[in-house]
């Protein structure tokens, strides 16, 4: 038996007081992660220490690196050379790993990035959490791009979505982010750890030449040292992995194939989750931590026998926007609720088939219940 | 093209290179791929990394093994990932004096520090020669470049010796006029169990010469051999700032 698999046997059925942060790591080690590469930077840390702790008892390799431009470069090395890679960050970290999340996406590199939300702009309050890199995960790295981004809303579902992140990062050959953020990341819950057999681990599918293009949407992967001589570049570049950045139709091909690897598979991507009631006119959608407070106020105002309807984004990005459209078809209203001055909301102006009311909180604090209530109030 | 027995090395798709006529880059790709050769490495194990910049090209397109051609700065930290995750690969990065001293100048510190055995060839040529001339970390005191017009105010950096002070194993500079000891030099740096690195000090004609009065190759490497001296003391090699200090300075 793998040192792998014995590791996590000796977990499985095990209770434990885990940290969101915790849950995310050894959501990694569930996936098969087995490279870890990371600056430290609060609230994500715990990551990291996690990390060091357990890869090298497996088999697998952490290593601090000397900023997080080096952290991502060396999870996309890894990962050719066949890792399962995966680094962890907050908001300064994020601003620096953008030219690696694009480079991974021109080279098909899967990887994972957790991105544990801090309060910014810049250094900003750094040990408070927020929902304000939400737009930077979607269009922080330049040039057009698709990007797959997932948001825990508890210390159990960190451990799903990073096993999740690592699974459609296999599937799609992309990186995947993990938006969690400084409330889930420090919050301890309880959590029993899974039977290895009940969790669907997707494995790397190495195949021949080409490996950039050619056929289908995605590509099958090569690694160094079997020979195949693989030429790895976040230039434009044709099927068997050479540059040309000068034909308009290769670019135009390459660039739309990757974005439609995901375009096109929005609907078997996406996860939402839905509390609906017959007949209500109102409705709140919310994400990752702000979405806790606000299924808060969605009960208590059918305790107050208003019926509200509730949407919670797992998935961000690709956009449910196909989920929104049919949650606000029959509300008069919908409430967003978020920890930041209101991005997510802009995306739900574009699909709600209703009014559209935004309650955001900003300066490191998660919104009540009541205070979430009493936006739903003025609503009715 | 007349078939060569190293031409088994190249990317027969790649060639004829893009390098502008006298570069110093096919010095390097000719010296290296010679150096892989005489030591008989299974190319199949040998991954190149590199950075953005004309000398980045040198293995990636055109030498015929698994090349990670990364972001500008980054191929020193993805070189570390490579042969952290897989010991058995043969790692080497090539790239430019802004890639691996500018914006990639942390990560050439903590791989020397962190010794892992990645060999780094760096070709100085003393320019920004891919983004058309503009001033380096390496550029002279004075020279004028596109982003120095009146004169490079600044001092240029002795990469040989920031590497050698960070713990690295294997330390030479010579410069591509010095065919037979660099390639020695590159040879020693593959055999190294630590971190090498070789600076090439490599002649840009179209983008360096042209600024200091040598637009033709030729006069580069006329001036390396009559400015260069042998010394392989570091120390030694700091009492002479006139010229180009060249030698196999850390044999560990
Ligand atoms: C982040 C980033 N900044 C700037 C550039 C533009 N750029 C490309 S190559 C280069 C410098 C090239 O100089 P060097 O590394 O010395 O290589 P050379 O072309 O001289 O061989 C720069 C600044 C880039 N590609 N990426």
């Amino acid at each position: 038996m793998s040192v792998r698999k014995k590791f996590i046997e000796e977990l499985e059925g095990r209770k434990s007081f885990l940290l969101g942060d915790e849950a995310c790591a050894y959501g990694a080690i569930y996936a098969g992660c087995d490279f870890f590469a990371a600056y430290p930077i609060t609230p994500a840390s715990e990551i990291a220490e996690k990390m060091a702790e357990v890869l090298p008892q497996m088999g697998g390799k952490f290593i601090q690196m000397e900023d997080e431009l080096g952290a991502i470069s060396a999870v996309i090395g890894a990962v050719w050379a066949g890792a399962k890679g995966m680094t962890a960050t907050s908001g300064p970290g994020f601003s620096l790993m953008q030219e690696g999340i694009g480079y991974g996406v021109m080279t098909e590199t899967p990887f994972v990035v957790v991105d544990v939300q801090r309060s910014g702009p810049s250094t900003g309050q750094a040990t408070k959490p927020s929902q304000g890199d939400v737009m930077q995960a979607r269009w922080g790295t330049h040039g057009d791009h698709n990007i797959i981004a997932l948001a825990p809303w508890s210390v159990e579902e960190t451990f799903y979505l990073t096993v999740e992140a690592f699974n459609l990062a296999e599937r799609y050959r992309t990186p995947v982010l993990v938006l969690s953020d400084g409330e889930i990341g420090h919050l301890r819950e309880p959590f029993v750890f899974p039977k290895a057999d009940d969790i669907e681990v997707e494995n790397r599918f190495y195949g021949e030449p080409p490996f950039f293009g050619g056929g289908g949407l995605v590509p099958p992967m090569s690694k160094f040292g079997r020979g195949d001589f693989v030429h790895i570049t976040g230039s434009t570049h044709k099927p068997n992995g050479l540059r040309d950045v000068e034909t308009q139709s290769v670019h135009d091909e390459l660039v739309r194939r990757l974005y439609d690897k995901i375009e096109k598979n929005r609907e078997k991507i996406v996860k939402t989750n839905l509390d609906a009631q017959s007949g209500s006119k109102f409705g709140v959608i919310s994400y990752g931590v702000s979405a806790r407070p606000s299924y808060g106020a969605v009960l208590q105002a059918r305790r107050k026998r208003i019926k509200v309807d509730f949407l919670r984004l797992v998935t961000l990005w690709p956009f449910p926007r196909n989920q929104v459209r049919e949650f606000t078809k029959n509300l008069r209203a919908v409430l967003v609720v978020e920890e930041n001055l209101g991005q997510m909301v802009r995306e739900v102006e574009r699909f709600a088939q209703c009014r559209v009311e935004f309650f955001g909180m900003i300066g490191g604090r998660t919104p009540s219940v009541s205070e979430i209530y009493s936006a739903l109030k003025g609503m009715f | 093209m007349a078939e060569n027995r190293l031409h088994k090395y190249l990317r027969k798709e790649a060639l004829p290179t893009s390098f502008c006529p006298g570069c110093g880059c096919g010095t390097v790709l000719n010296l290296f791929t010679r150096a892989v050769d005489e030591l008989k490495l299974d190319v199949k194990r040998l991954v190149c990394v590199t950075g953005i910049g004309c000398s980045s090209w040198i293995p990636s397109p055109h030498f015929l093994c698994d090349t990670l051609h990364t972001v500008h700065g980054r191929a020193l930290a993805a070189a570390t990932g490579v042969k952290l995750y897989n010991p058995d690969l043969t790692v080497v990065v090539i790239a430019g004096d802004g890639d691996i001293l500018a914006i990639g100048g942390n990560h050439l510190i903590h791989a020397a520090r962190r010794n892992l055995p990645i060999t780094t060839i760096l070709v100085n040529n003393g320019i920004y020669a891919m983004t058309g001339g503009q001033v380096a970390p390496t550029t002279p005191k004075g020279v004028r470049t596109t982003t120095t017009p009146h004169g490079n105010p600044e001092a240029p950096m002795d990469a040989a010796k920031l590497v050698a002070a960070c713990g690295a194993k294997f330390v030479a500079r010579w410069t591509t006029y010095h065919i037979i000891p660099l390639k020695s030099a590159i040879k020693n740096a593959l055999k190294t169990d630590g971190f090498s690195f070789v600076e090439v000090v490599s002649q840009c004609p179209v983008g360096y010469g042209k600024l200091v009065g040598m637009a033709d190759a030729a006069q580069q490497l006329h001036y390396y051999k009559e400015n260069s001296l042998r010394i392989d003391s570091l120390a030694e090699a700091q009492k002479h700032p006139d010229k180009i200090t060249v030698g196999n300075f850390v044999t560990l």
